[in-house]
């Protein structure tokens, strides 16, 4: 728990700014304080999702002039609304951060009218142009580093069987595992991922029995995608399996067993965001990238990666990074024999096609369904 | 008179309170204020030692709450938002308190509620909008209702804990919820959040004129009247008030149990049913896994401390509402984490249930009377 961050004097600094920045007509781009709202849907030492949002809002906090209140746990209902009314009404807030994607639509989109001049960042959303132009939304490719995992897997597994605790089967949670398999399936042509999906996004006991059973049946890497990767790498480390971690670095939970893993880069972008405001630049409101962005990374390898798998990653990601690889190329065959993606198709990060997957790649043993 | 009013202080805790008759009511009613408002306070002063012990000022603390929860114009639209599906669900506890049956299940009802009410909606999306909203409010009624019922259906004529069965028929309501929400009832281009489609910005039923508060608030004032009357006031509150203090006795003058339970059960799901109506066609606009936000849970913590008293319901549901409200507050301002509120609101539970064991021994009220 963390119970250090406040002083009075905070306070009292934070309030003059306020009545000078309202005082100044606040229309200098990013006046001397501005005051940025965090909102997560659970706690943000979660290991997880809400951590990796927390983390890239602590890299503000150490830029000067900038004011960050956060608020945890906020459902994603219209109390999420009036937590935004409120950071705005009673702290100042003129830059919010409703990081869960279910607080887009129509919580945040109401308050983006509701407050026109006041800006809207959203991680997750898919802004379009019927949306209003203070709001905008981003993400990053993650399933960009999931590949690399998949490599970094595809040679550590001595089995050649992968596991996978995910959530729900949607298209964001699909392209992760699908592009983990391919990325494994360079390494080692005949590995399978199998995958489990709990059915929500935080379902410790769930994800403890899938990392169990899936351990049962002879996985000895595994990873996942559901909000708190914790359960399933403390428990995949204590079975002595080993683990690939996802949304933050979870190494210092399983520092023998852990590989690599798929991060946000969080900490890169908001400051940066937090830069084009300052020099007056409009964010795109559709925002997106992946490693070449620095929208999200891969964690550092673990002392068992052999010099070869390390090779192997570092090569695609360099690719990846210069922009000149495609991870979805076809053919590219689904699970129950069907093409996927037709041979002499391409789909790069960007394609639309890609955000609305709804089929698990030859390789995975599971059902969307 | 004196040992009347000690015999009710021997009622079980958790039973309804024995109507005093008009005699005592008045005597009654300074009690039910003066004990419960005293046990507010302890935990509040519990609360704020709990606070200090944290290094952080108490009176900030009471400040914070005060000015989160009513100290603006804001503020209490926040605190009066929250309280509304509160007040609903508790009602869902309270009226079959009355018959002794402990039900909490709330969370249940207000799902099939919801998602009863967005069927209709979706299939009568043609019609004029006031016919789709009354439609969705007697779906939504008719919905939460049976489901209830159906918990008082097991206990009346199986002999099943009605308070096991009515908790488990909220995972069933959630599994069905989810089920449909990504299965049949699926709005195919809801990719990452699968929800229903939307049932239409005509067909919402807005915020009361003038405030940001939605519509809810006056249906749950209105459903706590009428709760009140029905319970107090007529032939068929007194006979469910009779059979919930001895059914050997109810059923020796002849009143059909049963149809009292079935009834009253039915009544109280319908105003979680209601519930979840409005945060569909007031809020969420349609029908997906943000409906589970609790509502029904803490509407029993609600119902106890109002000691099923459908008057009573609608001060605590705005205190309780305003507790929530100031927690954004609290999390910005003093840095204390989430769970403190809910350590609040277990103080307060404590304080006010054991509060209870002083009923009718507070000597100068006795003198008085």
């Amino acid at each position: 728990m963390d119970f250090g961050r406040f002083s009075r004097r905070q306070l009292l600094q934070g309030g003059a700014a306020l009545a000078a920045g309202s005082a100044l007509g606040a229309r200098a781009a990013l006046a001397a304080d501005t005051t940025i709202g965090f909102i997560y849907v659970g706690s943000r030492d979660d290991y997880g999702y809400n951590q990796a949002h927390a983390q890239g809002a602590a890299a503000l906090k150490k830029l000067p002039g900038l004011k960050i209140v956060e608020e945890e746990k906020v459902a994603e209902t219209d109390a999420c609304e009036k937590t935004m009314e409120s950071m705005i009404n009673l702290d100042g807030a003129s830059l919010l951060f409703p990081t869960s994607f279910g607080y887009y639509n129509p919580h945040m989109i109401k308050m983006a009218n509701k407050f026109p001049k006041l800006r809207f960042e959203h991680c997750g959303g898919l802004w379009s142009d019927k949306d209003p132009k203070n709001a905008g939304s981003y993400f990053g490719y993650i399933d960009e580093a999931q590949y690399i995992s998949g490599i970094v897997a595809g040679y550590s597994s001595k089995t050649g069987k992968l596991g996978f605790v995910a959530a729900k089967p949607i298209p964001q949670v699909l392209r992760n595992i699908n592009a983990f398999t391919l990325g494994a399936r360079l390494a080692n042509p005949k590995a399978t991922t199998q995958v489990i999906f709990t059915g929500d996004w935080s379902m410790p006991v769930k994800e403890a029995e899938a990392t169990n059973s899936l351990i049962d049946q002879g996985v000895d890497v595994l990873t996942c995608h559901v909000d708190g990767p914790k359960t399933m790498v403390e428990n995949a480390a204590r079975r002595g399996a080993m683990v690939c971690g996802y949304h933050v670095n979870q190494s210092p939970l399983a520092p023998k067993a852990y590989l690599t893993g798929a991060e946000w880069n969080w900490e890169a972008l908001y400051p940066k965001f937090v830069k084009m405001i300052a020099a007056g630049e409009a964010i795109p409101n559709f925002y997106r990238g992946g490693l070449r962005e620095e929208i999200v990374k891969v964690s550092p390898y673990g002392e068992m990666v052999s010099t070869e798998a390390r090779k192997h990653a570092d090569d695609v990601k360099a690719k990846l990074v210069a922009g000149d690889y495609v991870i979805f190329k076809g053919p590219i065959m689904d699970n129950k024999g069907k093409t996927a993606i037709a041979s002499g198709t391409d789909r790069g990060q960007k394609d639309p096609e890609l955000e609305k997957m709804d089929y698990l790649v030859e390789g995975v043993i599971g059902a969307t369904s | 008179m004196s040992s009347e009013v000690a015999d009710s202080a021997e009622a079980p805790a958790l039973a309804p309170a024995a109507d005093p008759g008009f005699l005592q009511r008045f005597g009654g009613s300074i009690e039910y204020i003066l004990i419960p408002g005293a046990a507010l306070l302890a935990a509040l002063a519990v609360f704020g030692g709990f606070v200090a012990l944290f290094g952080k000022n108490p009176l900030d603390l009471y400040f914070y709450m005060y000015q989160g929860a009513f100290g603006t114009w804001f503020s209490w639209q926040n605190t009066l938002t929250r309280a509304a599906p509160l007040i609903l669900t508790a009602l869902c506890t309270a009226l079959p308190a009355q018959l002794g049956m402990v039900i909490i299940g709330g969370e249940g009802a207000l799902l099939i509620g919801a998602l009863s009410a967005t069927a209709a909606a979706l299939m009568l999306s043609s019609a004029p909008p006031l016919v789709v909203q009354l439609a969705m409010v007697c779906a939504g009624m008719i919905g939460g209702g049976l489901w209830i019922m159906l918990a008082g259906g097991l206990r009346q004529y199986r002999g099943v804990n009605e308070t096991i069965s009515s908790l488990l028929l909220v995972y069933i309501a959630l599994a069905v919820l989810n089920h449909l929400v990504e299965g049949a009832m699926r709005d195919p281009a809801s990719l990452n959040k699968p929800s229903t489609r939307e049932i239409g910005a005509v067909n919402m039923i807005g915020s009361i004129p003038g405030t940001d508060v939605h519509w809810g608030l006056v249906f749950g004032l209105v459903a706590a009247v009428a709760a009140y009357v029905l319970i107090y006031h007529t032939v068929f509150g007194f006979a469910a008030r009779v059979a919930g203090g001895n059914v050997r006795a109810a059923r020796i003058v002849g009143l059909d149990v049963g149809r009292l339970v079935l009834t009253v059960c039915f009544i109280a799901g319908a105003c979680a049913g209601l519930a979840g109506m409005v945060e569909v066609a007031a809020v969420q606009g349609r029908a997906n896994a943000n409906l589970a936000a609790g509502y029904g849970f803490t509407g029993i913590l609600v119902a106890f401390l109002a000691r099923q008293n459908p008057l009573a319901i609608i001060p605590v549901a705005v205190l309780l509402g305003g507790i929530s409200a100031s927690g954004g507050l609290l999390q910005r301002r003093l840095g204390l984490p989430d769970a403190s509120v809910l350590v609040l609101q277990g103080i307060i539970f404590v304080a006010v249930l054991g509060s209870d064991a002083l009923y009718g021994r507070l000597r100068f009220l006795k003198a008085g009377s």
